[in-house]
């Protein structure tokens, strides 16, 4: 698939001189749902702001559907669709009008049948008359995200959509962009839940300092640097590691009643059976055994950890 | 051009302004009646005709001209700060608009709002006094280049504030005094010498004279002059607008 978005080497020096991108390189696929994370600070937001116009980039150039963000900004911004991370809407305007107003901005003629359907696939079509200050937090984002849809984006960025919104109106989110994607809208998040980005993002790019650490596969990635356990509960506790069995990567755990294997399911071999036969060799007996993958929290904790 | 987003800029804009309509007309028409009664009768009643012209009717142009300034630099001010202020401005950076579209929207409204209430203003003021328009075209002409000049002086006003208390500084210690000095309620050929040289600087005396040459066929300054400075300030305003489009003075990061 082609890329939508292309963000060449995007230096970005904010006036007195701090350095919040530092040569950012990433290309976007049609399509796609990407989940941008990283820590307070790491840049996220002033990456988003670059590709939608509104911060100037230092350096670089940044494309949107073949589109150059400053030379062919109208073109660029018609595909775009911006949900900030900030709730920034005017308190005494009216729901409805508000969407309106964001679809008239980006140049389309008032449907009002669009901007219904909008609202009702927010659940805020009862809410239309309301005005904004009357609304609560997670509806106050909710109308954000109308806002950025009333003009029909090809690509849309939501900086953190669900933060400070509740667990049930989170997965109604997600069903939304997943609704979208089929639409083909291309998606880009930033999201500081984790279990966020594992649960509907196709691939994840990890930022830290203005740095781009890496843009996989969430699969591929999960999987390269993913490492699996397997916990075998044994029927009695073992005091030292058999000898037999020295040459697999074992721990003991719980004073011997447990043994743990750690190794990598990217690898040829897991070692698994051959484990097995061993294990039985050595006459263990076995009560239980269990496996669990480390989740892409500790592959990001890691990262982070990593390149500071 | 993107006509659909300057008429959702115009209209949110003009929204505004008729949210609190009462207000929006009531206030300038009462303090305009004030003015009338305080200068054109109890005071006026004292003051000879000024060049053939009832004193009360000579303060007409000066009156309307006070209100648009202050409304044109208000509105437009207040238009584009408080989105900046609240933070909706992204949206409008983010949308396919150029820097002379994003204008057209908030000067025109502003403008628009202000040309009403000068129109209000000429209408109250019929029931006071009795006054004629000798050229009619020309008066609404300075009426609506200093409606678009002032708002995009108030515009500009807008993006350069950092506090409401700047917004509102501008217009009190700067724009008040030169409509008042710029021969609002007076002819400046009543002046001294001196003073009469320096309000030529008045930028105002200029807007002031022209308009009230629109109603009675005299003027401090040639015509020519006034029509000049009208035309020369817009222009000015233009320049600095699109120097602020151009860096993202205050704007963008
Ligand atoms: N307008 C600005 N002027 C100066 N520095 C800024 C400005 N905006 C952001 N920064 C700095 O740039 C860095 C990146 O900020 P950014 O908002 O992009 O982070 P983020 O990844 O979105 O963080 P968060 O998860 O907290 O939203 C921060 O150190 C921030 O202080
Ligand atoms: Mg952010």
């Amino acid at each position: 698939m082609a890329a939508i978005v292309k963000v060449d080497n995007v230096r970005k020096t904010y006036e007195g001189g701090f350095e919040a991108l530092k040569g950012v390189s990433l290309d976007i696929e049609e399509g796609e749902i990407l989940a941008l994370l990283g820590p307070n600070g790491a840049g996220k937001t002033t990456l988003i702001s670059t590709i939608c116009g509104i911060t100037v980039p230092t350096s670089g150039a940044i494309t949107v559907g073949e589109f150059d963000v400053e030379n062919d900004y109208r073109e660029a911004r018609r595909l775009i669709g911006l949900v900030p991370q900030e709730i920034n809407l005017e308190p005494f305007e009216h729901v409805q009008n508000t969407v309106r107003l964001s679809r008239g901005l980006f140049g389309k003629a008032r449907n009002d049948a669009i901007v219904e359907s909008v609202l009702r696939d927010l659940s805020l079509w009862d809410k239309r008359a309301s005005k904004i200050v009357a609304l609560s937090g997670g509806m106050k984002r909710r109308v954000l995200i109308a806002k950025a849809l009333a003009h029909e984006p090809r690509v849309l960025f939501l900086d953190e959509p669900t933060a400070g919104v509740d667990v049930e109106l989170r997965k109604d989110m997600w069903t939304l962009v997943e609704r979208l994607r089929e639409e083909g809208v291309t998606i880009i998040l930033t999201t500081h839940y984790i279990e966020e980005a594992e649960a509907i993002a196709d691939r994840i790019g990890v930022i830290n300092n203005g740095e781009i650490l890496l843009v996989e596969k969430k699969d591929a990635l999960m999987a390269r640097m993913g490492q699996k356990e397997m916990r075998i509960e044994l029927a009695e506790p073992l005091d030292a590691i058999p000898e037999a069995l020295s040459g697999y990567n074992l721990q003991r755990a719980e004073n011997g009643c447990r043994l743990i294997y750690t190794y990598d399911t990217a690898a040829e071999r897991t070692g698994i059976t051959r484990l097995l036969n061993d294990l039985q060799a050595s006459g263990l007996v076995l009560r239980d055994m269990q496996t669990s993958q480390s989740s892409l929290e500790d592959i990001f904790v890691g990262l982070v950890r990593e390149s500071a | 051009m993107n006509w659909y987003g300057i008429i959702a800029i115009w209209r949110f804009e003009m929204a505004r302004f008729f949210r609190s309509i009462i207000q929006s007309i009531v206030s300038p028409v009462v303090s305009t009646s004030l003015y009338f009664v305080v200068f054109g009768a109890a005071i006026g009643s004292r003051i000879p005709e000024v060049e053939g012209v009832s004193y009360g009717a000579f303060i007409v142009p000066g009156l309307i001209m006070l209100s648009v300034l202050q409304q044109a630099i208000q509105n437009a001010a207040f238009g584009i700060y408080f989105p900046k202020f609240i933070g909706t401005i992204f949206e409008v950076l983010s949308a396919p608009l150029s820097a002379f579209e994003i204008v057209i929207g908030y000067v025109g409204a502003a403008a628009v709002k202000a040309l009403m209430i000068g129109l209000i203003i000429l209408v109250t003021s019929f029931f006071f006094v009795d006054i004629t328009i000798a050229y009619p075209f020309w008066m609404i002409a300075f009426l609506i280049l200093t409606c678009v000049s002032f708002a995009m002086l108030g515009f500009i006003l807008g993006i350069w504030a950092k506090s409401f208390e700047q917004l509102n500084l501008v217009p009190l210690l700067v724009v008040t005094p030169l409509v008042f000095l710029g021969g609002s309620f007076y002819s400046i050929s009543m002046l001294p010498p001196v003073w009469q040289t320096i309000s030529l600087f008045n930028p105002v005396l200029y807007l002031v004279s022209g308009f009230r040459w629109s109603f009675f066929g005299m003027a401090d300054v040639p015509v020519v002059a006034s029509l000049v400075a009208v035309f020369g300030f817009t222009a000015l305003c233009m320049g600095i607008v699109w120097w602020i489009f151009r860096t993202g003075y205050r704007l963008k990061s």
